[in-house]
């Protein structure tokens, strides 16, 4: 008999959210089991991290990592598992482009622990005490692995392979992906190019939103709260900001759908470097500004006067995408309040 | 001095490990439940809009994000000083409550079940949902996944998508309930309350049936008193989407009974350097270290306590069931109301019958007329500043506060979640199973393993709910350090 492929699944900053995705698949999560073995997955199998050392390199056909790259042991575990898998998947937003858990990147892991451990509004910490990495207790040590000032996504630290994006995938695109692989181990399919984006399209949100588009163009950004949208017609047109046109399709478009605009999950569009400049011409050309008639100073006020009308747009445009973008983080050395002076 | 290091304890807010210590004579001295993990929410949402909370912090947990999203919204409605329209109130308490089935469900026979249908000296093999399953039968197992899959259906109905919702707003939802949607959420509804009576048959039948299985609930083990945390409606039963928050002593007297907003003069958080979980104690009792009773401020907020401190269920066939429970386990009636359980294995009971009550809070629901209004927006007019909202998550009161500038825009945040409430709890859970469990000379065994296992389980630990749909068992490994760390002996659970 034919050896079944090796599957592990691995959680590192993260919400658990993307197994939880990879379990909403339905009864196909019974396919999964059929064709591979499952090598490691702490979220449902006994296997350890000693286990996972004791395997020989390239050992694991297929890991689907998930999670952020936020501690000194999400980090040991990025580059065990890159040892020893011979695919390796950033699986959900946080390990494709670091996501919500990336927006500390605006912060310093030392302002985040004064803020939880110190200055808290409910603890009680006179001492100022805060985690260390190693602790003496009366009966020992112990140990805590190291937070670290920038949140990187996987590929920061590892070479990756193939990506599956979304917060989290959607279930019927997780299938599609998993049967590229099946496919490839099973029945001796070609893998695609190194490098591929599985499990979402190569075309912008907008192509599967069944919201009508009528290029009509806005002279200011509405907030969420600040108005009551037609649910039939594109957001972005009617004001509120909706990160459909720099973002990947694939997840059906399921919060336009409900009202609510697009926060980027499913990460940037093919060839393109930075998802929230993405956005910044998006927004651009929903105003409109910029035709040959216009006088330069007129253009920039309404640029001005819309561009002010959006709240926090680093933590909107970049809301899943901040640890890969030209941005990056935040200097460590500029307060956040200093730094909004200078944005 | 000997050191039994479990880890990784994986399905405990991601990451978790706990650290044993014997003394000379081989008894435990101590044990530490460790947290190494942070992703400091509280720091990187200031700057953020106020109404983008709901959005945001549901990746505090992929598994529980329909209680941070409607918390968040419940600060919203705080922080905008609005009271939102009554569809509002509804359909969010609709979605809630589909919610709860689904959380509740699926912990109780993927996680739990292995144990309590199984026993906790099973075979480790058998031990995971398709040992359940084989022994309650195929049909019961498509029912399991049946009431996961279409609860999660109900939940992308009302809210968007299942798992991170997004219709949340301040004062509002972002799309009304149409009749067709309504018509559909209320017939799987009336499933839930059929799958919920089955589910609390399937564990009078074959676990209670059991006098061996009776006396590991109620055996000193597993028991621990503390003081109980809930909240209440207006006449002191349980409800998860709003209300007072009431808390009793280990004896079941009032010790407290405060509205969300006041939380900060009854809860305080304790910081240990040794993990990176804080501890929530009562701020008046005080903190007196790891240990129960009534002078001490540690305090559980699940299922069980959120029973403890009702006086009464709000629908039927729940308050049936709460009734037995009470009465099973030997609970005497003082001034009217049952005295709290503290036997931390009645967690699975108890979250059946909170499971039924949320199945028949849901049908109610979903036939109220009001559901369908098309108004579910909230015209904001106050200028922001401060705002607390506050729901029981599945595994514990869960409080959201931010403080904003007057353009809505995150000065401040503080968190306290579900599972935190527990921190304390499950570490003294873990300590008295670890000292019952390993003695003078005893070599741990697969079996102590299991036994801590299930001291944790009972908390349904956040993370935990991810295998919820597939066989599986908590990965634990036992190694035996001598004072240096030298591992001198490991004990790992059979693959």
């Amino acid at each position: 008999m034919k050896l079944k492929p090796k599957l592990a699944m691995y959680w590192a900053a993260s919400c658990g959210g993307c197994e939880v995705s990879l379990l909403n698949v339905g009864e196909k999560i019974l396919m999964v089991d059929r064709v591979f073995d499952i090598v490691f997955f702490p979220c449902i199998a006994d296997f350890k991290y000693k286990d996972v050392e004791a395997l020989s390199d390239d050992h694991i056909d297929l890991c689907l990592f998930n999670g952020a790259i936020r501690s000194s042991e999400n980090q040991e575990l990025a580059e065990l598992l890159r040892r020893k898998s011979r695919l390796l998947v950033a699986y959900g937003s946080c390990a494709h482009e670091g996501c919500i858990p990336a927006l500390s990147n605006l912060t310093t892991a030392a302002d985040t622990l004064e803020a939880v451990f110190v200055s808290n509004f409910s603890t009680a910490n006179p001492g100022g005490v805060v985690p260390r990495t190693t602790t003496r207790v009366p009966e020992g040590d112990l140990a805590l692995p190291l937070l670290y000032d920038t949140v990187r996504a996987l590929d920061q630290i590892v070479r990756v392979d193939y990506y599956i994006p979304g917060c989290p995938p959607e279930p019927p695109r997780i299938w599609e992906a998993l049967e590229v692989f099946v496919d490839a181990f099973v029945g001796g399919a070609e893998l695609p190019a190194v490098g591929s984006v599985l499990g979402a399209t190569d075309l912008a949100l907008c192509e599967e939103c069944p919201l009508e588009r009528n290029e009509k163009r806005v002279p200011r950004f509405f907030r969420p709260h600040e108005i009551v949208p037609d649910p039939k017609v594109c957001l972005l047109e009617q004001g509120i900001v909706c990160s459909g046109p720099a973002t990947r399709g694939g997840c059906g478009a399921l919060c336009p759908r409900a009202g609510m605009g697009c926060r980027g999950c499913y990460g940037l569009l093919q060839g393109v470097v930075d998802q929230g400049a993405g956005m910044v011409a998006a927004v651009a050309a929903v105003l409109g500004v910029g035709s040959p008639q216009e006088e330069e100073s007129a253009i920039e006020q309404t640029i001005e006067r819309a561009t002010s009308s959006i709240v926090d747009p680093a933590g909107t445009f970049y809301r899943h995408s901040l640890a890969h973008s030209l941005l990056r983080r935040r200097r460590p050395s500029i307060t956040p309040n200093e730094a909004d002076e200078g944005s | 001095m000997k050191r039994i290091t479990i880890d990784p304890l994986t399905r405990l807010e991601g990451h978790g490990r706990v650290e044993i210590f014997l003394n000379e004579d081989g008894e435990v001295e101590n044990a530490y439940f460790i947290v190494p993990e942070l992703r400091g929410f509280e720091q990187f949402c200031v700057g953020r809009p106020a109404e983008e909370m709901p959005r945001i912090t549901n990746c505090i947990c992929g598994l529980c994000p329909e209680a941070h999203h409607i918390a968040s919204a419940k600060a919203l409605d705080s922080l905008y000083q609005v009271d939102p329209p009554p569809a509002v109130k509804k359909i969010r308490e609709l979605f809630y409550s589909a919610f709860f089935v689904l959380d509740h469900a699926t912990h109780f026979f993927a996680l739990a079940g292995p144990d309590l249908f199984l026993g906790p000296d099973a075979p480790v093999a058998e031990r995971t949902l398709l040992g359940v399953v084989r022994k309650l039968g195929a049909e019961t197992g498509k029912q399991i996944i049946d009431a996961r899959m279409r609860n999660g259906h109900a939940i992308q109905l009302l809210g968007g998508r299942t798992v991170h919702p997004v219709a949340a707003l301040p004062g509002g939802w972002s799309k009304p309930v149409t009749e067709e949607v309504r018509k559909e959420i209320e017939t799987i509804a009336r499933a839930n309350v059929e799958f919920a009576l089955s589910a609390l048959e399937l564990y009078e039948q074959i676990v209670l049936s059991s006098g061996a299985n009776v006396a590991l609930i109620v055996s000193d083990d597993y028991t621990d008193r503390t003081y109980s945390m809930g909240m209440v409606d207006s006449r002191n039963r349980p409800n998860f989407y709003d209300g007072l928050i009431r808390v009793v002593d280990p004896d079941g007297g009032e010790y407290a009974k405060y509205s969300p907003r006041d939380y900060r003069d009854y809860v305080e958080e304790r910081v240990e350097p040794w993990t990176y979980l804080k501890f929530p104690y009562l701020r008046r009792v005080g903190w007196d270290g790891f240990r129960d009773g009534p002078a001490s401020g540690v305090y559980m907020a699940t299922p069980l306590s959120r029973l403890n401190v009702a006086d009464s269920m709000a629908t039927p066939r729940a308050q049936a069931c709460f009734e037995k429970m009470y009465e099973t386990l030997g609970s005497k009636k003082q001034n009217g109301r049952y005295q709290p359980i503290h036997h931390r294995l009645a967690t699975h009971w108890a979250r059946l019958i909170e499971l039924l009550y949320a199945a028949e809070r849901m049908v109610e629901l979903a036939t109220d007329p009001e559901v369908t209004d098309p108004n579910v927006r909230a015209r904001l007019t106050a200028i922001p500043c401060e705002g607390i909202g506050c729901v029981e998550a599945p595994r514990g009161t869960l409080t959201h506060h931010y403080w904003t500038d007057e353009n809505g825009v995150l000065t401040k945040v503080n968190l306290i979640v579900g599972t935190t409430n527990n921190h304390a709890p499950i570490a003294m859970s873990i300590k008295k199973a670890a000292r019952s469990l390993i003695k003078k000379g005893v070599v741990p065994s697969q079996g102590l393993l299991n036994r801590i296992e299930m001291a944790i389980r009972c908390y349904d630990p956040c993370l935990s709910c991810a295998t919820h749909t597939l066989p599986g068992s908590m990965p634990l490994e036992v190694a035996i350090r001598d004072s240096r760390g030298i591992v001198i002996g490991r004990v790992a659970r059979e693959p």
